[in-house]
């Protein structure tokens, strides 16, 4: 319930940076939980800060900090569940969520199959940081803003480019998490997405360039950091100058080619034909009504040949893997961080799992992949970093291209679509590249390319190695109801694809 | 929930905050409740409340914002204090207009007179629903599926809102609004139905009737057949209407214009679709919902976007109807004013029309009298996975979902597997041969808008999917 304005809330709600006062706000409601009648509780209260730069031809476009703080508490009663969430941080207002939280999961057992079953996980009291060099919210926004007016004043120098549009983004979210079962987590993640974009409008069409990646750039659980790796001034110029150049580019042929994916591109195809169906609440029919089921059925675990002989993908929120938006200490119901093998060279091995959905697959343990937006939303099963492990032979992708005597090679994603279970998909790009005797032979535009999830994995015959590996972040993954943004990481490297059917997209619309 | 006069009061501590030359704040929340359901069994249920103020602060031509959920003390002193400094360090913008006083905003000279005026959105009935009615609603969905011997997952819900609005130039503006929404598909074992519906009254909801409609198609196409992809004559029911036509109206805005980044750049004015499509933004239209002021407070004024085919004009925030007035395109656009459309600033995008209501047809056909004179074609029940694909000529590509079905010789004969689509919009409202008396409709790839079911000829299907 919100408190009036004259009501005081500071003293209830202190600054969040006290651990001993978020655990005893969270044991507020796990003591009202339990005496109610929960047979299990878990409390997060979680404090967010965020801030958005972008600009736009040369001015500044936004400019924006936001901050968010409330808890939520998850139960079960009666065999099942029951969620609440509020800004209130009082003790009324955090003891009547958890009341809240209980009278729902008993509305709830009006329709209930089954109690839910929760894989045992051991009780942990633990911290976790992202690992980060610099805070992103100690760099000052003028020297944030002169970086982007920079990128912008060399996007526009192009002739020919007629909108340059550039983004910062940093995140911090602090949480602590209790449950009943006694564990206690305080962890602290960060995350920064910086891009940009180059539009060129001529001759009733519109071509884009987009630099490191389109919708936003590239994204990693890092600290300011990140900023600099991607060296954003540097390569300004060259993307103006492809978005302008498209327009004198001929249209990608159509028919069936070997086809040569970049790394941001084959990650958002793992994402999609990937990442999605081996989601067990999707294979279960519990996004059915949303985002799908997937043609993943149980029937298929170790017995799909998902890919060829050298797929293999892991679903890896460890910090070992990397900064991805998918790594983390542990998830949101107190799970660690796992690596679990998704594909082992082409065979299906295993799927995204909670403790409620452990147990369908023969599994004694969740694979811990529970996450929630924020503190007013429900955790649920999400990507973790879902990577394709690079080429285990040196191979770069000027050597692949001059092993490919004729295909398409594509770069940076521009449209992406799949059905709800996740067999038929097309992507565009925005730039391609006709490969023709191992050399890049011209440059095409539009091109895109669409097929059956399984064909296509069995269809990768190339893989390159570790140094063109990149893990690359999907700040924007929609899932649930209500739904929920998220984001997942997916470690790609230049990868060839044989006989793709290539410009459907494009055929008589 | 937040009242008028708590946020008036909050907004008054944050005038005394502030140092800056102006001062904006917008208000927003409530509470929030929702059931999902899956495999016949309630496996998610929430509800959350939650309150967010927005600062807006200005220093000669240099803005910025900064928000919380918090309204103590210390929180609205940071939260002014980041607006401040945020806005400090911008670069003056010569484009940036003062805010709007009460009498702009409201578009009326008098006090208190507003030019729109939109009618009650908030039923108590809606704001009381409980846990156990939610539930209880699904119990009756479920019993639906059972006696059909299928599954069933899907939503009900529930919420009550507010957005608000105010300035240091007297404006203030609010708006309480309630949802409830529905949504059901029906699972077979090789086919499945859906239906959706919502509306700010709960009793103007019929969650039975929505159950069996989903769980007809869910039987009727049962064993889909596959039929090759091309160009076939379609009905579209109106959510796979609304999902579709939702892909071009973020060009209808006077910054996509300037841009250069619209469809409709040297298009307005000209016969693009076919002379039976008329379309209007209309926030004051009886199926419509959302709040009657735009993102500076300003209200929205009903706007002929497309007369017999032809774009008229599109819709423009404040700031955005003073550049284009000096641009190149200003005698090519239309109309140029103030519509009431904006988005909070300060933002990239400008504006876009969000309250779409297709204008009935002179002689609107039922689905049934669609599907009738159809000797063969393709009834899509929902879209899905819609994306851009070329951004001039309005080319989506999606699939079809949750009920396509083969129509020949008039009658629906079959299920078939589900169709990827890649087609151009502009193509595709040149070519409606029939259209329903427009409903209040929803979907999920799309705002929600008054449509018609459409009959179209050449849709463009280009790939058959597994199922």
């Amino acid at each position: 319930m919100w408190r009036g304005p004259r009501r005081s809330t500071s003293a209830a709600f202190p600054v969040v940076n006290s651990n001993l006062c978020m655990k005893q706000t969270a044991n507020w409601a796990l003591n009202v939980a339990t005496i109610r009648g929960a047979s299990y509780a878990d409390a997060r209260i979680v404090s967010q800060r965020s801030r958005a730069l972008t600009t736009k031809n040369g001015k500044v476009g936004s400019a924006s900090d936001a901050e968010s703080a409330g808890m939520s508490v998850r139960v079960l009663a009666d065999g099942v569940w029951g969620f609440a969430a509020s800004e209130d941080l009082t003790r009324s207002g955090v003891e009547a969520t958890a009341a809240r939280a209980v009278e729902i999961a008993r509305a709830s057992a009006q329709v209930k199959q089954q109690d839910v079953r929760l894989a045992p996980e051991k009780p942990v009291t633990a911290e976790w940081t992202t690992p980060h060099v610099i805070d992103p919210f100690s760099i000052s926004v003028e020297q944030d803003i002169a970086l982007l007016l920079n990128v912008d004043s060399e996007l526009r120098a192009v002739a020919g480019v007629t909108l340059a549009e550039s983004n910062l983004n940093f995140n911090r979210e602090e949480q602590w998490f209790v449950s009943s079962e006694g564990t206690d987590i305080h962890q602290t993640k960060y995350s920064a997405g910086a891009g940009y974009a180059a539009y060129a409008f001529a001759d009733n069409e519109i071509q884009k360039r987009s630099y490191p990646n389109s919708y936003g750039g590239q994204w990693q659980n890092k600290g300011h950091e990140l900023i600099e790796e991607l060296k954003l001034v540097e390569n300004a110029r060259r993307i103006a100058e492809e978005a302008v150049a498209l327009h004198h580019a001929e249209q990608c042929p159509e028919g069936t080619f070997d086809v040569i994916l970049d790394s941001s591109q084959l990650g958002l195809q793992i994402h999609e034909s990937i990442g999605h169906p081996i989601e067990l609440d999707r294979v279960l029919g519990m996004e059915a009504n949303f985002a799908g089921t997937s043609f993943l059925t149980i029937d298929k675990l170790r017995t799909l040949r998902y890919g060829s002989e050298m797929v293999n993908v892991v679903a890896d929120a460890r910090q070992e893997h990397g900064p991805g938006l998918g790594t983390f200490g542990f998830d949101d119901e107190g799970v660690p961080a796992q690596c679990t093998p998704i594909i082992t060279n082409g065979l299906f091995t295993g799927y995204l799992s909670s403790r409620e959905t452990a147990h369908t697959i023969g599994e004694n343990r969740s694979g811990g992949t529970l996450r929630a937006e924020g503190w007013n939303r429900l955790p649920m099963i999400r990507m973790t970093n879902i990577s394709l492990l690079p080429g285990e032979k040196p191979l770069t992708l000027d050597q692949l291209i001059a092993a490919t005597d004729h295909g398409i090679l594509m770069q940076t994603n521009r449209s992406w679509s799949i059905d709800d279970r996740r067999y038929n998909f097309q992507f565009g790009c925005e730039i391609g590249w006709e490969i023709k005797h191992g050399k890049r032979a011209r440059m095409v535009k539009n091109p895109s390319y669409s097929g059956i999830t399984t064909e296509f994995w069995n269809s990768l015959d190339a893989i390159c190695s570790r140094d063109e590996w990149t893990l690359w972040g999907t700040p924007n993954c929609g899932k649930g109801q209500p739904q929920q943004v998220m984001g997942t990481g997916h470690g790609a490297a230049p990868s060839r694809f044989r006989g793709i059917k290539v410009g459907s997209a494009y055929k008589g619309s | 929930m937040l009242t008028r006069e708590q946020a008036g009061d909050i907004f008054d501590r944050i005038r005394k905050l502030s140092t800056a030359d102006e001062v904006e704040a917008l208000f927003s929340g409530g509470c929030f409740a929702l059931t999902r359901f899956a495999n016949n069994t309630i496996h998610q249920n929430v509800a959350d409340e939650n309150h967010t103020v927005s600062v807006r602060t200005v220093f000669g031509g240099r803005t910025a914002r900064s928000s919380t959920n918090k309204f103590d003390g210390d929180s609205l002193r940071r939260v002014v204090a980041s607006s401040e400094a945020l806005a400090k360090v911008q670069h003056p913008d010569s484009d940036l207009l003062p805010m709007p006083d009460s009498r702009e905003a409201a578009g009326s000279a008098d006090d208190g007179v507003y030019s729109t005026r939109v009618p009650p959105r908030h039923f108590a009935q809606t704001a009381a629903i409980t846990p156990q009615l939610r539930a209880a609603g699904v119990k009756k969905i479920v019993e639906v599926a059972q006696k059909h011997k299928l599954a069933t997952a899907g939503i009900v819900s529930s919420s009550e809102s507010v957005e608000g609005i105010f300035n240091s130039r007297g404006l203030s503006d609010w708006h309480t609004q309630t949802l409830a929404e529905v949504s059901i598909t029906m699972l077979g074992d090789d086919s499945s139905g859906w239906q959706k519906a919502n509306s700010p009254d709960v009793t103007n909801l019929d969650p039975l009737n929505l159950a069996e409609i989903a769980a007809k198609k869910a039987l009727d196409s049962a064993h889909p057949a596959e039929i090759p992809a091309g160009k076939y004559t379609v009905i579209l029911e109106p959510a796979a209407v609304l999902d579709i036509v939702g892909f071009m109206f973020w060009d209808y805005s006077g910054t996509a214009i300037l841009d250069e980044r619209s469809f409709l750049s040297g298009r307005i004015g000209i016969q693009l679709f076919g002379e039976n499509i008329t379309i209007w933004d209309d926030v004051t239209h009886p199926l419509q919902t959302g709040s009657p002021f735009d993102g500076e407070g300003m209200r929205r004024l009903r706007v002929p976007l497309v007369e017999n085919g032809v774009v008229k004009r599109v819709v423009y925030a404040r700031g955005t109807a003073v550049c284009m007035k000096n641009s190149e395109y200003k005698d090519k656009v239309g109309p140029v004013e103030p519509t009431g459309h904006g988005f909070a600033l300060p933002n990239e995008v400008g504006e876009m029309p969000l309250n779409i209501v297709f204008a009935a047809p002179q002689n609107p056909q039922t689905l049934a009298e669609m599907i009738a004179s159809t000797e063969r074609g393709i009834l899509v029940t929902r879209l899905w996975y819609i994306r851009e694909v070329d951004p001039y000529e309005k080319i989506v590509t999606g699939m079809t979902r949750d009920g396509t079905f083969l129509v020949e010789n008039g009658k629906v004969q079959r299920g078939l597997r589900n169709f990827r689509f890649n087609q151009s919009l502009i193509h595709l409202l040149a070519g409606v041969e029939a259209m329903s008396v427009p409903v209040r409709s929803c979907g999920e790839e799309s705002f929600d808008m008054v449509v018609p079911a459409m009959k179209v000829r050449d849709f463009n299907f280009t790939e058959v999917t597994k199922f």
